[in-house]
């Protein structure tokens, strides 16, 4: 367990790069696939809105896998992640199209903890709308 | 119709182990378009001091929440499952799950309550690799949703 970065490094309010990921109906086929979640909500346009949504919604476990990216590709070991939590409070709708949505996702040190582990607030939205709630990760660093 | 609270505590037994494969691990890294190279080369897994290729964070949703069936579609439960939507989802980890690993799920009710005509259920599933050492706990939080008035 190494992570790249060492927890002297960073202080409350350090900002982690954000990045922003595409979602169209091709990735969510593929992430059924991989995941094994074949719910149709999340690929069959006719059963999402039969059942009250909008459109084709994003696997709320994608938008999750998404999210902790941002905290993995900046501590370099994805085992330095020791605690995660999500809550879903909007769904990422995907339109049926080439650019399909965009899930943008944001982070930062919100504290310092004992055992050179900090936790990690993140911030995820789509079409301006947060996706999720509650986003937060402890980090154990270098 | 609300859940009955005398399911709060409810353990049930431990599933058939999960055996992790690399190539599941490689599917669900590149589904997520996940380009880490403890994914999917064992060389580099290594040189950040695991065994063999690691898992990314949120994989073992896919067992733990195929264990927690057990919970959803026990009868005497009576979940209305065409109606739930996924609340909340925590994941702590006491090392990554990697390849090769046999992971067993142990599923507890940990919660139910009632708000607004919702039936709100909390599920821990304890994962553990064939020798009984822990890896990981799940925690997820199911809504089944109010039916609308007719």
């Amino acid at each position: 367990m190494t992570a790249k970065i060492a927890y002297d490094e960073v202080e409350v309010g350090t900002e982690l790069p954000a990045q922003s990921f595409p979602v169209t109906r091709a990735t969510l086929v593929r992430y059924a696939g991989a995941s094994g979640d074949f719910n149709p909500i999340h690929w069959n346009e006719k059963f999402a809105r039969e059942v009250g949504l909008p459109d084709v919604i994003a696997h709320g476990m994608f938008t999750m896998a998404e999210a902790i990216r941002v905290v993995t590709d900046w501590a370099g070991d994805p085992a330095a992640v020791v605690e995660y939590g999500v809550r879903f409070t909007k769904p990422v709708i995907v339109p049926n199209d080439e650019t399909g949505a965009r899930v943008e996702v944001s982070a930062k040190v919100a504290a310092k903890l004992d055992d050179h582990q900090v936790r990690v607030d993140l911030t995820a939205t789509s079409d301006g709308q947060k996706v999720l709630g509650m986003s937060r990760a402890v980090v154990k660093l270098a | 119709m609300a859940l009955d609270q005398s399911f709060v505590g409810r353990t049930y037994p431990p599933t058939t182990p999960y055996e992790v494969g690399r190539e599941k691990i490689r599917e669900f890294a590149e589904a997520v378009g996940d380009a880490n190279p403890a994914y999917v080369d064992q060389e580099a897994a290594k040189a950040l001091g695991h065994p063999d290729v690691i898992a990314p964070p949120t994989f073992v949703f896919a067992i733990t929440f195929k264990a927690a069936g057990q919970v959803v579609e026990d009868p005497q439960l009576g979940l209305d499952y065409s109606r739930v939507v996924h609340g909340d989802q925590k994941f702590a980890y006491t090392r990554p799950v990697r390849a090769g690993d046999r992971l067993s799920v142990t599923s507890t009710i940990e919660a139910i309550k009632s708000l607004a005509g919702n039936d709100i259920l909390d599920i821990r599933g304890e994962v553990h690799d064939e020798s009984g050492e822990h890896v990981v706990t799940a925690w997820t939080k199911l809504v089944s949703r109010a039916p609308e008035e007719a």
